[in-house]
């Protein structure tokens, strides 16, 4: 970058840099403690997940799309086998659905605490990160309990999730559920009306509602700016429609609002997980859809036909009718689409992450330029951005 | 949910205001048109294309007024081998619609989207870095996943999964 006048610096932010959460460079020119201009740089994690999965079968993929985004697996789980299962015309069973939004819910409170710990602590509160960290745990200890896995889960699969959870799994997530919101209430005693806190992100970093739409913003980052768009409302999937929640947005813009809607999305994704609860239905848990999904391990021990079909999908995968399609669902951090084509064979012929961080990123500049350095640590914590989304 | 076969025809395909704004704005520029699995998507002459963004943007009745997602598919060995493909959203009737470009391999560019909105900028730059494909008058079309001093296009079907040893 050329420096505009011989009165301004260019300095490097990153790629290590504590709030920068991952390995995002940015480049600023600097006029004293005034940022002229702000250029991030990406691609530090770019490890070609796209191409990879051109050389995998379908099912295969479902494992790659956990790595993206460390911090909402599942969410990522679910947009492909949605975006798949769309290319091949397939209907899920209700139990399936609903285990997949409470899933989905449990993941998006798994992301927002982890945002809320770590932008908190970038402003110097370091209680709540703490306290944070706690309730996740009991988070990823539910992952584990019904995926094996505390991160990298792959539970949900083409046709519908792995596994029946495990027997006390409702249980526990109702116990966990019905203590959440006294930790709210928690988290937001020490922050919402903290004059610190307040007096750094009010008006810091603000974002207007032309710029999130011309800009590509979207979830969180957008609502506060006061675009009423919610995917899980306007375009619902997988069973969305049965649920009742609110979608808080806020006008003012600015990193204090975003704070203000991402706690309230906490609020509502406990009550779906309340709903789910409450009317989870009984019934099979995958499609009965032989060629795409795999048998259950008992079948397979006793039918001939179940350990055949195993052998096919397990060696030679399945076809897909040709066609292309958009999957997009409402991520924790906004609209992750799934861009896949097919060719009609067994491996997909083109995959496309539509990733929020990437886009999300692209505001960083609107929000920061004629500001204060500082505020540019407020600024990428308040658009929760995850660099392995980003560069994929 | 059987899957019913791809709706092709323009004049049946008119009846959605999609269709119907861009043949109104200028028949000539639509090359085609396929509803399939509940999802529209339409060719449009690649010089037409920012026009045509700007049209279904500005038109009272559908408001296409946001850029969900930009990428390639690279049909090769098939001429034309690129096909861009763009994906608008809007926030007003919350649908969705897909645009797509055709580009030959000898002349992969197609106008930039950035002066009608700027988030088009990074994905912009990403298609250009892993196909190749070039954006007239984009602000900055330089690599931006890949290193700089990178050789070839990763994304394309002739580049090989391991890349070049």
């Amino acid at each position: 970058m050329d420096a505009a006048t011989d009165q301004t610096i260019t300095i490097n932010m990153g790629p290590q840099h504590p709030s920068t959460h991952g390995v995002l460079h940015l480049l600023l020119e600097i006029d004293g403690e005034t940022i002229v201009r702000i250029m991030p740089d990406i691609g530090y994690l770019h490890t070609g997940i796209e191409k990879t999965c051109e050389a995998k079968f379908y099912q295969q993929v479902v494992p790659l799309t956990d790595r993206i985004d460390y911090l909402c697996p599942m969410t990522n789980n679910l947009t492909y086998c949605l975006a798949v299962e769309k290319l091949l015309g397939l209907e899920i069973p209700p139990r399936g659905q609903w285990l997949r939004v409470m899933l989905n819910e449990l993941t998006r409170i798994n992301s927002h605490l982890v945002w809320l710990g770590t932008h908190a602590l970038d402003i110097g509160a370091m209680t709540v990160f703490l306290y944070c960290f706690r309730e996740r745990e009991n988070v990823l200890r539910l992952f584990e309990a019904v995926s094996g896995q505390r991160m990298m889960t792959s539970y949900f699969r083409i046709g519908g999730v792995a596994l029946e959870p495990p027997l006390d799994f409702f249980d526990r997530v109702k116990k966990f559920n019905d203590a959440f919101p006294e930790h709210i209430d928690e988290y937001e005693g020490l922050l919402t009306e903290n004059p610190i806190f307040v007096n750094r992100l009010k008006g810091v970093a603000t974002l207007t509602r032309e710029d999130a739409i011309a800009l590509c913003a979207t979830g969180p980052t957008m609502r506060a700016s006061g675009v009423d768009v919610d995917l899980r409302r306007d375009a619902p999937y997988t069973g969305y429609e049965n649920f009742k929640f609110n979608v808080p947005v806020s006008d003012a813009g600015d990193v204090y609002a975003r704070y203000l809607v991402r706690v309230a999305e906490l609020r509502e994704s406990q009550k779906i997980v309340k709903q789910a609860l409450e009317g989870m239905p009984e019934g099979p848990v995958k499609a009965d859809a032989p060629k795409v999904v795999l048998p259950d391990r008992e079948k397979m021990k006793t039918e001939m036909e179940a350990l055949i079909y195993h052998f096919k999908i397990v060696t030679e995968g399945f076809t897909v009718p040709a066609g292309e399609v958009y999957q997009a669902v409402e991520s924790p951090r906004g609209e992750m689409g799934y861009y896949v084509v097919s060719d009609g064979t067994a491996k997909p012929y083109r995959v496309h992450m539509r990733s929020p961080s990437f886009a999300n990123l692209q505001t960083l500049r609107k929000m920061c330029e004629g500001r204060l350095i500082a505020d540019v640590v407020a600024a990428i914590g308040s658009i929760d951005i995850v660099l392995g989304d980003c560069d994929r | 949910m059987a899957l019913e076969p791809a709706l092709t025809d323009l004049e049946l395909l008119q009846s959605h205001p999609e269709v119907a704004a861009l043949v109104a704005w200028n028949a000539a520029v639509v090359e085609g048109a396929k509803f399939d699995r509940n999802e529209l998507s339409i060719y449009v002459e690649r010089t037409a294309l920012r026009g045509a963004c700007a049209a279904l943007k500005d038109d009272r009745q559908v408001q296409y007024d946001s850029l969900s997602d930009l990428t390639c598919v690279d049909w090769t060995p098939s001429e034309p081998r690129f096909e861009v493909i763009y994906h608008l959203f809007s926030t007003v009737s919350k649908k969705r619609v897909r645009l797509k470009v055709r580009l030959s391999e000898a002349d992969p560019a197609v106008d930039s989207l950035t002066p009608i909105w700027p988030g088009a900028n990074f994905f912009e730059r990403e298609v250009f870095d892993l196909f190749g494909v070039r954006f007239n008058e984009h602000p900055n079309l330089i690599r931006i996943l890949m290193p700089d001093n990178w050789d070839g296009h990763p994304l394309r079907k002739d580049y090989p999964v391991e890349g070049y040893r």
